[in-house]
């Protein structure tokens, strides 16, 4: 077990994590040419088109190191956006210490910090990397001072490196081997490992990543689930080496992977603990902290008849992604569906596109919203996260909203554009400085449900792509919220309603309105399309009935073009939803998501 | 036969004989607004008609005999006596003798002379359709027709006199034209008693010389809502002298006058089509010729079908066909068709309450409001 290393690459979002990653796998073991490309733990499509980590991803490299003994490193690449903190916190768990990279050009960020403290909880080993000297822009020694002043770690014990240019690499791996302890942990005593990810193999089933802290486990071991009680054979166990690798056993201080037949989704969860059957603990590992999701939307599936497809997914999806939290909601517009939550806008997407992706599923999902908190009369104070659980009006005394601290970076000359968009959101108390000469930062304070939708599309294309957004959850605020509904033919569609500042309503019904009407396709009757507030209407459209469709002739050849063309629009058709007796296109719902207001 | 895999067998759709269409791909000038195949080079006149003799022999015994011949085009009527009696000479066994079968001829009105309608009734021909598209000089010229207003009413006239079954296109929806005018055009018409009027909102098509000179903003086609409204204004002015709106475009002095050979195109009839471009229709398949006179004639030489391509339908795509075809006609469709799924009985009674349709001894039939959105209609079902 002294031979063991387990750590984690953490830092802020692209201070190169996985790029360190590649030049630490590069220098341990041979890739095969064709496996062979930047950020190679980063395997999802969507990683490599957004060129970020999601998933947390663990290898296994061998080190020959100076002392002449061989190691086993394992490490667990981490994403740094703040979305996925939750990633980092759980591969943690299974380390004793961690790489804490910061760019050199860019020095300590929002998330260093807080994966710091992330660190610092787990009581781990810390090595400070300096990454990307080859910069010009490198500023070695002001990220030196930011690591000692900011950070309160020695200055000295910092590493400085270029996971591009590969500098730095043998002493990164060198102060692995000598700074962070091995794993402590007892091979005789009973077997307790922790669950800290998951994935679904259709014809193996659950492939559990675990943590191995005391005995050991082999094929053929019968083991027990601690959450429910849960038995399995043990089929197979092994590290990640890129691919999966057998081996004939995982033992204390290892971290790698297990296949037990386990079938049922729902029976692997992500901070169990796996125990002996033969010879079980008494009490569980402590698992991770609940999360708290703070971005809500309800998914429901395209056709009615996928419900059950779609509840399927999403219990396989959670699996790997133990982030989501999800429960079944209803609407009478959209069916049965799902109201999630997540961790932010960019978790919710990439969800989104996960559940379309490598689950073939096709998806609406309604506006998203925040947790409000609503007062009573009679003191009872609710949480509400879905507009169609909003409290009767009249019982309402007080509301309050989560409020966000931001902070937008960027060059002066767009000061005047970033502070017109945060007071349109609602935005107070906006601070200014100097981070380097010619950019300033904004910090203010923003209600988050004003940032959730394209608050930061918006931000990008009002400075023409240079501004930068990082928030932090603050506080609630009371606030003045009504429940906006959308009427068509007098028809509430309760999937399109939802909780809005009093202020904004009217601009939120127009667009809404608007977007409707843009959408909807011309049918028998007029359509009426409406937004309210409390009964009163505050936005209205109107589509006009069907018109001329017809053509005048159709012989002989048209007949095959003409059918051509309409099997392209019932194609479309089959995808509407009957809202009362108004067909509504899927795109619709969408349509409303990017609805922007002010 | 050319080994081309359509069905063999003879098929008669419920005791329904098929129709067979000859494409004339020939016109002394391209109007402005064509957009069907045909061709100025009028020396491969010759060329073609020896090829049709051909192809009409390929698939003499697939359809059985047929009771209705339609000429069209391009333009028939340029064709000379002589050379049409070549054509029929063809055909002519290939067609029912009882009943009568129906043989129309597609005529410009500068080809109309009493010389040629002699000749046209000689051959046996007993239905014309006079291209007659306006009343208005400018319209003609605007439309790139050769013919004038007089030369229209002229040959309306002596055309009137030969034939019993008479039929007049007219085209509406011209920029600029006011529906008075329209309502004017269609007086002139019906002076003449035709039996038969077919009347085609002008529909300006991608590549045709009005649809360049429309994309580059030389006209500006006609508001959609007022499409409708000539539309309605066409359909109530004919229906008030006598014509039934039998079809969206069509128009007959009582159902003795239907144009035969075209209900069998919305009846989903089989239908054999000679010549360039031609479509064919049988069973479940339906295959088309070359758009190319050379490319058909070339092929024909050679023993081989000219079948440029070919598509087999499935129930869906049949069941679509018939709808879309369906409600573009008075009859409208079978109730039997919409059966089936509760939405469907659902959407029928609101088209009903919106006025769009009427359901009458197990049809379904489209209100006059109801065949200007007929695809609509079908995409509800
Ligand atoms: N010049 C230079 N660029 C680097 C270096 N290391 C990484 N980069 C670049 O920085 C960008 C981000 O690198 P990644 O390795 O994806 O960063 P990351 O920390 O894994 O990012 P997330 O996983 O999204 O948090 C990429 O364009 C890398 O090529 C370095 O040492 N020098
Ligand atoms: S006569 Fe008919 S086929 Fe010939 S160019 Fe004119 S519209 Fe086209
Ligand atoms: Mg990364």
């Amino acid at each position: 077990m002294s031979q063991i290393r387990n750590f984690s690459i953490i830092a802020h979002i692209d201070h190169g994590k996985s790029t360190l990653a590649d030049r630490l796998i590069q220098h341990t073991i041979l890739v095969p040419e064709r496996q062979l490309r930047e950020q190679m733990l980063d395997t999802m499509d969507i990683e490599r088109e957004r060129g970020i980590t999601i998933k947390s991803n663990t290898i296994t490299l061998p080190y020959l190191a100076a002392d002449g003994q061989e190691y086993a490193l394992n490490l667990i690449d981490t994403p740094g956006h703040v979305d996925f903190s939750y990633e980092v916190s759980r591969a943690l768990a299974s380390c004793e210490g961690v790489l804490l990279v910061v760019d050199a050009s860019q020095g300590v960020q929002a998330q260093t910090v807080a994966n710091l403290y992330l660190a610092l909880e787990h009581d781990l080993a810390i090595i400070p990397v300096i990454n990307k000297i080859d910069l010009p822009q490198a500023d070695i020694c002001g990220v030196k001072e930011q690591i000692q002043k900011e950070l309160g770690l020695e200055a000295d014990s910092a590493i400085l490196c270029s996971a591009k240019e590969g500098i730095g690499i043998t002493n990164i791996l060198e102060a692995i081997v000598k700074r962070i302890p091995p794993p402590k942990g007892d091979f005789q005593a009973p077997l307790s490992a922790l669950i800290f990810d998951a994935q679904y193999d259709t014809f193996r089933g659950a492939v559990v990543s675990c943590r191995v802290f005391d005995g050991k486990v082999q094929p053929g071991d019968l083991i027990r689930l601690m959450s429910h009680g849960g038995v399995y054979k043990v089929e197979e166990v092994g590290i990640f080496q890129l691919q999966r690798q057998p081996r004939s056993a995982l033992t204390a201080g290892m971290v790698g992977y297990l296949i037990a037949g386990i079938k049922t989704v729902s029976d692997t969860r992500i901070g169990d603990t796996i125990t002996s059957e033969a010879d079980p603990i008494a009490d569980p590992l402590p698992g991770f902290k609940e999360v708290k999701p703070v971005v809500f939307a309800s998914l429901y599936p395209v056709s009615a008849d996928d419900y059950q497809a779609l509840a399927d997914a999403l219990e396989k999806y959670k699996l790997n992604d133990a982030a989501l939290v999800y429960q079944k909601d209803a609407s009478s517009a959209l069916g049965q569906g799902f109201r999630c939550g997540f961790l932010g806008l960019l978790h919710l997407e990439i969800v989104q596109e996960r559940l379309a992706r490598e689950f073939g599923q096709s998806l609406i999902m309604t506006v998203p919203g925040v947790r409000y908190e609503f007062t009573l009369t009679d003191g009872q104070v609710l949480a509400v996260d879905n507009p169609q659980h909003y409290p009767e009006p009249t019982k309402i005394k007080k509301t309050a909203e989560p409020y966000i601290r931001a902070s937008i970076i960027v060059p002066e000359r767009f000061v005047g554009a970033v502070l017109k968009l945060c007071l349109e959101r609602r935005g107070s108390e906006p601070h200014f400085s100097n981070p380097t000469p010619g950019r300033v930062e904004v910090r203010v304070d923003l209600p988050l449900s004003e940032v959730i939708i394209d608050f930061y599309d918006k931000l990008k294309s009002q400075t023409q792509g240079y501004g930068s957004f990082d928030y932090d959850l603050g506080d609630y605020r009371d606030s003045d919220l009504v429940k906006l509904d959308i009427l068509i033919n007098g028809d509430k569609v309760d999937a399109l309603s939802m909780i809005v500042h009093r202020q904004r309503a009217r601009q939120w019904a127009v667009r809404v309105c608007e977007r409707l009407k843009e959408e909807i396709p011309r049918q028998q009757f007029r359509i009426a399309i409406q937004g309210a507030v409390g009964g009163k209407i505050i936005a209205r459209e109107t589509i006009n009935a069907f018109r001329k469709d017809v053509t005048a002739k159709c012989y002989g050849g048209d007949i095959t073009r003409k059918r051509k063309l309409l099997e392209k629009q019932k194609e479309g058709k089959a995808r509407l939803k009957m809202i009362g007796q108004v067909s509504i296109p899927q795109s619709a719902f969408v349509a409303v998501l990017k609805t922007e207001v002010g | 036969m050319g080994g081309s895999g359509f069905p063999s067998e003879s098929i008669k759709s419920e005791g329904r004989f098929p129709g067979l269409y000859v494409h004339v791909p020939f016109c002394r000038r391209k109007c402005a607004y064509c957009s069907f195949y045909s061709i100025t080079a009028l020396h491969l006149i010759p060329n073609w008609l020896r090829a049709v003799s051909q192809e009409a022999r390929l698939y003499e015994e697939r359809f059985g005999r047929f009771d209705t011949l339609y000429l069209g085009g391009g333009t028939p009527s340029i064709l000379t006596v002589k050379q049409l009696a070549v054509l029929l000479e063809v055909l002519r066994p290939l067609l029912v003798e009882h009943p009568q079968p129906e043989i129309t001829l597609e005529a410009n009105p500068d080809d109309v002379t009493p010389g040629q309608l002699a000749g046209w009734r000689d051959l046996g021909i007993n239905r014309l359709s006079l291209g007659v598209q306006s009343f208005a000089d400018h319209e003609l010229s605007f439309l790139g027709r050769r013919h004038q207003a007089s030369g229209s009413r002229r040959a309306l006239e002596l055309s009137r006199v030969a034939f019993a079954n008479l039929s007049v296109d007219l085209m509406y929806g011209l920029p600029g034209q006011s529906q008075k005018a329209w309502v004017e055009h269609l007086k002139q018409a019906l002076e003449f008693e035709p039996e038969h009027l077919s009347c085609y909102q002008l529909s300006v098509e991608k590549g045709t010389p009005l649809g360049h000179l429309m994309s580059a903003g030389r006209f500006t086609p006609l508001p959609t809502d007022w499409e409708g409204h000539f539309f309605l204004l066409t359909s109530r002015f004919l229906e008030k002298h006598g014509y039934l709106h039998y079809e969206v475009s069509n128009f007959a002095r009582g159902n003795c006058w239907y144009a035969r050979h075209n209900k069998k195109y919305w009846q989903q009839t089989p239908y054999l089509g000679l010549g360039p471009g031609a479509h064919s229709f049988l069973g479940n398949k339906r295959w088309w010729n070359f758009r190319s006179v050379a490319r058909y004639c070339e092929a024909l030489k050679t023993g081989r079908a000219p079948v440029a391509g070919s598509e087999t339908l499935t129930e869906g795509q049949l069941r679509l066909e018939t709808l879309f075809l369906g409600f573009r006609t008075r009859e409208g469709v079978k109730l039997e068709m919409l059966g089936g799924q509760p939405e469907g009985e659902k959407n029928l009674w609101r088209l009903e309450k919106a006025g769009l349709v009427r359901v009458e001894e197990g049809w379904v039939r489209p209100t006059r409001q109801g065949m200007l959105v007929a695809d609509s209609l079908a995409l509800l079902f």
